[in-house]
């Protein structure tokens, strides 16, 4: 299976990405250039965090726009899994991939710690590796990762089973219902603001993040391998 | 040539944090009339006379980039510059 990091102007955690990926993991990845014209020769795309276009305007506005996204709204269209962590999730966000929109956090300040995740849906392509209700510690690093949506996309978010990760314990940032990262309908697009790919070994002080990786691994491998 | 202004806000329905903390920050300094504060964008846009309408163009563009409708209301004014 062959990963892309797509790497905007202003990325900064496509370096962890690609290490989660490659070192830890053990999968192919390779770096694309925003103004990339093709994927097809990827099977998994990674939106990675940062501060893509120095946020102008609104978090992954302008991105959004970028000539890659065409292709990454294809790969999407195709079912291929599309994961997209922090700033990425806000271009999933802001590019209609994912339903709602990011606001400052509650208190305006910028938040970078570890916090506590539970696994509210463990059958989707991302986290079949971990179990239902399991409780995960993942880092955050966000000023805006204050989800939102209106009350009629909340109710379908819960009636398909689209919330994947919630605060678990104390919200953060005054997300929506604790929601820390959701699914599309379809099942193959992840937005979540946690960097999973920031906890990939114990030395970097856990590897829970790690599992998300394997998930879609063996998800992959399973349709894809003969034999898997 | 038209001088367009766009005023993107948070919707009402949606708190604005930022706007929160400068009320609150207000009332330590007295002014205690202040009922609520929402802050915005502002952009100022020059745009070339063309065949398209300046007001539909000027709404295509709120709509698709600079305000995100799930959250934000725009308006915008549309003046005619004088020729230099």
């Amino acid at each position: 299976m062959r990963f892309a990091v797509i790497v905007f102007p202003g990325s900064n955690c496509d370096v962890d990405m690609y290490h989660a990926v490659k070192d830890e993991l053990g999968a192919d990845v390779e770096y694309v250039w925003h103004d990339a014209e093709n994927l097809d020769e990827f099977d998994g795309i990674l939106l990675p965090g940062g501060f893509s276009y120095g946020d102008y305007l609104r978090s992954g506005a302008i991105a959004r726009f970028s000539n890659v996204m065409k292709e990454v709204m294809k790969a999407a269209e195709a079912g291929k899994p599309v994961l997209g962590v922090c700033n990425g999730f806000q271009i999933l966000l802001e590019a209609g991939l994912l339903p709602g929109a990011m606001r400052r956090n509650e208190s305006l300040k910028f938040i970078c710690r570890p916090v506590e995740l539970k696994v509210e849906n463990n059958e989707t392509m991302f986290s079949t590796a971990y179990e239902k209700d399991e409780v995960i510690t993942i880092p955050i690093a966000h000023g805006e990762g204050n989800y939102y949506c209106d009350e009629e996309t909340l109710a379908k978010l819960k009636e398909n089973n689209q919330i994947v990760f919630t605060y678990n314990g104390s919200n953060p940032n005054g997300s929506l219902e604790n929601i820390a990262g959701i699914i599309n309908e379809k099942g193959n697009v992840l937005g979540m603001m946690p960097h999973p790919e920031r906890a990939v070994d114990e030395l970097l002080g856990g590897a829970d993040g790690l599992k998300l990786f394997q998930s879609i691994v063996k998800q992959w491998r399973e349709a894809h391998v003969v034999n898997a | 040539m038209y001088k367009v202004k766009v005023f993107v806000t948070l919707r009402e329905s949606v708190l604005d944090p930022q706007g929160t903390a400068v009320k609150n920050s207000l009332h330590t300094m007295n002014y205690n009339e202040v009922s609520d504060v929402r802050i915005g964008k502002f952009m100022e846009l020059n745009i070339e006379k063309s065949d398209r309408d300046v007001e539909e163009i000027v709404k295509e563009m709120c709509e698709r980039l600079l305000a995100n409708v799930v959250i934000e209301d725009y308006r915008f004014e549309i003046e005619e510059a004088v020729a230099q």
